[in-house]
């Protein structure tokens, strides 16, 4: 079956903003698959290319080559209006001079249909957004959370082949934040809309993703599930965007077994390569067990940082350039350690990660 | 190379939106007839002359070597730049007082200075003729002076000063008010003192838009026909309306039209000075918050001495105006001064005519003006296409063009086929449709650029097409910029001189034409009265059009891009 959206090699080149003349190439060569029902999003930096990316697709930004196909139809010569995918803006974009019905039939309206199937779509996908009752509103008396609503269901109402968020959850407060991921992912998957949702918040991504791209720069650096990027990142950027992480320079000194210092340590996932190869091994903070003995490296707390739920140590090796962080969990029955005092580092096998890039 | 490639790709994604690119070829058809072609038409015919065939330079030869018309040249300029100077101090006093200090009644001061702005650009000419001519009031009934001349270099900036220090102040108000006050603040608490505060800072801020302003006015002056014809008299020429009497009195139209293009290059300069160098310097430190000053700038005393400055200038205005009201109904001015009703009976009466045609020209025009202006300014703001520079320039353009040039341009263009306009209501219409479009297309664009381009971007991708978005979307959002950009177009259709009077004829007449025939006949008490007409109807007119453009939701609607 057809991926319901397609992009090949699509590339966007800008005239640069402070340097006539020269170009800033926001999307570079970048082909991804979306497969029907699938909410893939696109984590980066800020001025990554997300949006550019995902304008692209609304056909807001004409690219410079490459070919976009919607449920298998080529789209580039399509005007945005013509094209069967929907848009929740960062910034809402409600019609200020309408009300909070009117703004979410406007698509609908312009399709002439009868005036009384318009009026009942709308306060149906209304009451699936939680705000049903509130369609006489002007949307100036909403809250931010109720506003991006109403842009949420001015986009699903039409039926979209494809819903495109642009970091729709950027304006709100934390704790709304989070309740709208959780509200967004479940409403996506009840209705089994397939969408594109830029983001540059990791935590954003890995909750409510079935696959993440990550981008930098224009181009992308990995696609993979959440548990796939966060556990095998590709290389650096990767494995430092998303969430903490710590580097370990190391020698393959065998089948699956490289060398830190003085320790073999077993790297499960190291694929074969030549003996004495300089190997980045990452390892994630929480993944590190601190012991009071028999782990593979002895070091020293330089910090802790006590945050609830787990406290965060850093933890000086000798002869070990950078200090490790380390997580360690449950901290009101295991207790804490002070500063000063001297652990041992245990790295399980199946935590390290050989990068594949350098 | 890469440009050719661009301009290809940006046709063809014109193509899917073949609305947008009928509309776009309409609109750049329509103002290459109107606007490009009747000034190309100028410029040919001053390279004619009546008995040579083919083009010469002859005209601008005679130019150069007869003194009186080199004089014209030097008197147009002289009272320009001496109006322009005097324009914006005054001007800026008046922004300055009404804008950074809490003087009592400012409403009021308001409604007063833009008085001159509503109403026939020589309204102030005929009062000063009624207080200061031959038999003025005051020159020969009060003071009995008998041979007292009003006429000339001092008559006719009196008369622009007044006409066009109202536009030096809106212009002034607007920058001044877009300057934060915080910064004020700033300066003194850093220890300045007012005086330094205001040489320091506040003048420096506001030098490119008292610059804009100067060349704003001298536009307007360079360009004003009323006043000169009213009060230059024939031993002062003057550029403008040099141009018209070489046309109806002598009838060599090819030295007027050589005039004209002589008018044109000084406009031409100062708004390329004002568009291009200037318009890029002007600070606005607006932050979206809004913000008002906790120090004040100036003293108590200092600021009683500059409304006393602005109270003579405004009692000048109201003196003006209450002379024209009372002139509307005195008998004779300047002999017998009874009460009467005749001159308004005549308006009514005989004189109705010219009443009735302005009234169908100005509510034609205004409102095809405003709508051009508003999709233009769409276009521009928001959509890409070859050639958008271009357009965006010669929509303005006529904003620099004197009316003389333009109404010269529209008798050569319009009298011939195709296109054969002159004597009909429509040569009128067109010409004020495509003349008072630039105020509208540059308010228009300052909204635009102020709203979110993602309202109208989810129109689209709801399904809206370009005229769809436009109608139901942009338009409402800027409906500030075109309420602004119908009351001025309706304001000039009414008040406009300097072009209509080649246009009009038999059938069609205008008001302001006829005051100024009535002035011309000595028929003062019937040109006060019809100025006092047409004043009331300008203001019904500001009312109605206010209640038919909603913009009440105006001030919430403004989202600043993210
Ligand atoms: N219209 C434009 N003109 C010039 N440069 C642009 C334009 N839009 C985006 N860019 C540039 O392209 C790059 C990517 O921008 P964007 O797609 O907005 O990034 P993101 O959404 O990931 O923050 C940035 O360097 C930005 O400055
Ligand atoms: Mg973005």
């Amino acid at each position: 079956m057809a991926a319901d959206l397609q992009i090949v090699n699509l590339t966007k080149e800008f005239e640069s903003f402070d340097q006539p003349g020269n170009k800033v190439v926001a999307v570079d060569d970048v082909s991804l698959d979306v497969e029907k029902g699938e909410l893939v999003t696109l984590l980066g930096p800020s001025g990554c290319g997300k949006t550019t990316l995902l304008r692209m697709i609304a056909g807001f930004e004409d690219p410079t080559s490459g070919d976009i196909y919607l449920s298998g139809q080529r789209v580039n010569d399509q005007a945005p209006n013509q094209r069967n995918a929907a848009m929740v803006f960062q910034s809402y974009a409600l019609f200020p001079h309408l009300n909070v019905l009117e703004n979410v039939v406007f698509g609908l309206r312009l399709q002439r249909l009868p005036s009384s199937e318009v009026t009942a779509r709308g306060e149906r996908v209304l009451e699936l957004v939680g705000l049903d009752g509130l369609g006489e509103r002007s949307t100036s008396q909403l809250s931010g959370g109720q506003q991006q609503r109403v842009a949420l269901a001015r986009a699903i109402v039409m039926e979209p082949s494809i819903l495109l968020f642009d970091e729709p959850l950027s304006n709100l407060d934390a704790k709304l934040r989070e309740q709208m991921r959780i509200e967004i992912r479940q409403l996506q998957q009840r209705v089994g809309i397939t969408s594109v949702y830029v983001t540059h918040d990791q935590a954003e991504a890995m909750s409510m993703s079935d696959r993440i791209v990550v981008m930098d720069h224009g181009r992308i650096m990995q696609v993979g599930a959440p548990l796939d990027i966060y556990a095998r990142p590709r290389n650096r950027f990767v494995a430092d965007f998303i969430g903490k992480v710590n580097f370990l320079t190391a020698q393959v000194s065998g089948p699956k077994q490289a060398r830190l210092l003085d320790q073999q340590l077993i790297v499960d996932d190291l694929d074969e390569r030549p003996l004495g190869q300089e190997v980045i091994l990452t390892i994630r903070p929480e993944a590190v067990n601190l012991r009071t003995s028999g782990g593979h490296l002895p070091g020293q707390i330089t910090r802790a940082t006590f945050l609830g739920g787990l406290v965060e140590y850093e933890i000086q090796v000798d002869s070990l350039g950078e200090a490790l962080v380390v997580h360690d969990a449950n901290p009101v029955v295991r207790g804490l350690h002070q500063v000063g005092e001297t652990v041992e580092l245990e790295l399980p096998a199946k935590a390290l990660h050989a990068l594949v890039e350098g | 190379m890469p440009r050719l490639h661009r301009a290809k790709r940006e046709l063809e994604l014109l193509r899917r939106d073949p609305i947008l690119l009928a509309l776009l070829i309409f609109i750049a058809l329509a103002i290459f007839i109107f606007v490009i072609y009747p000034l190309f038409e100028v410029l040919i015919k001053s390279l004619q002359t009546r008995d040579v065939e083919g083009l010469t330079l002859a005209n601008y030869e005679r130019f150069f070597t007869t003194r009186y018309l080199r004089l014209a040249l030097r008197n147009s300029l002289m009272v320009g730049f001496t109006t322009a100077t005097v324009g914006v101090f005054i001007g800026y006093i008046a922004a300055f007082t009404l804008t950074r200090t809490n003087a009592p009644g400012k409403p009021i001061w308001h409604v007063i200075l833009i008085l001159p702005v509503i109403s026939p650009p020589f309204v102030s000419a005929i009062s000063i003729l009624m207080l200061f001519g031959f038999n003025g009031l005051f020159t020969r009934q009060l003071l009995g002076l008998q041979n007292f001349n009003i006429y000339g270099f001092k008559g006719v900036v009196l008369s622009q000063v007044f006409t066009f220090a109202p536009i030096g102040y809106l212009t002034l108000r607007g920058v001044l008010s877009s300057m934060n006050p915080v910064l004020e603040d700033a300066a003194m608490n850093v220890g300045a003192t007012r005086w330094q505060t205001f040489r320091r800072v506040l003048l420096p801020l506001s030098l490119p838009g008292i610059a804009s302003a100067f060349l704003v006015v001298l536009i307007e002056s360079l360009a004003d026909f009323g006043n000169p014809l009213v009060l230059a008299g024939s031993r002062f020429p003057m550029l403008a309306p040099q141009a018209y009497l070489e046309i109806t009195g002598s009838f060599n139209l090819p030295l007027g039209a050589t005039l004209a293009v002589i008018l044109l290059i000084p406009s031409m300069t100062a708004f390329a000075i004002q568009r291009y160098y200037l318009q890029k310097r002007q600070y606005v430190t607006v932050t979206g918050k809004p913000s008002t000053s906790s120090s004040k700038i100036v003293t108590r005393s200092m600021q009683w001495v500059l409304m006393g400055i602005l109270g003579v200038f405004a009692l000048f205005i109201i003196l003006f105006y209450g002379t024209i009201l009372m002139g509307a109904f005195t008998l004779v001015w300047g002999y017998d001064y009874t009460l009467t009703l005749n001159h308004f009976i005549y308006t009514f009466s005989v004189g109705f005519e010219a009443v009735k045609d302005t009234l169908i020209v100005a509510i034609l025009s205004t409102p095809i003006s405003g709508l051009l202006a508003m999709m233009i300014a769409f276009l521009v703001v928001r959509r890409t296409f070859p050639g958008k520079g271009a357009l965006e320039f010669s929509s303005i353009l006529n904003f620099a063009v004197p009316g003389t040039v333009v109404g010269i341009g529209y008798i050569l263009a319009f009298n011939k086929p195709p296109i054969l306009l002159v004597g009909t209501l429509a040569i009128l219409v067109l010409n004020f449709i495509f003349r008072y479009m630039p105020v509208g297309i540059q308010s228009g664009i300052a909204v635009l650029q102020q709203i979110d381009p993602s309202i109208e971007e989810a129109a689209q991708n709801l399904g809206a097409d370009s005229v769809t978005t436009f109608r139901k979307v942009t338009l409402p959002l800027i409906s500030p910029a075109f309420f602004s950009g119908l009351v001025f177009a309706f304001v000039r259709a009414m008040t406009a001189i300097s072009a209509a009077i080649f246009l009009v004829s038999a059938k069609w007449n205008l008001m302001t034409v006829q005051i100024l025939s009535e002035v011309g006949s000595g028929r003062l008490g019937v040109a006060a009265a019809y100025s006092v007409v047409l004043v009331v109807i300008v203001i019904i007119a500001i009312f109605v059009i206010g209640r038919l453009v909603p913009s009440g939701a105006a001030t919430s609607i403004i989202q600043v891009q993210d």
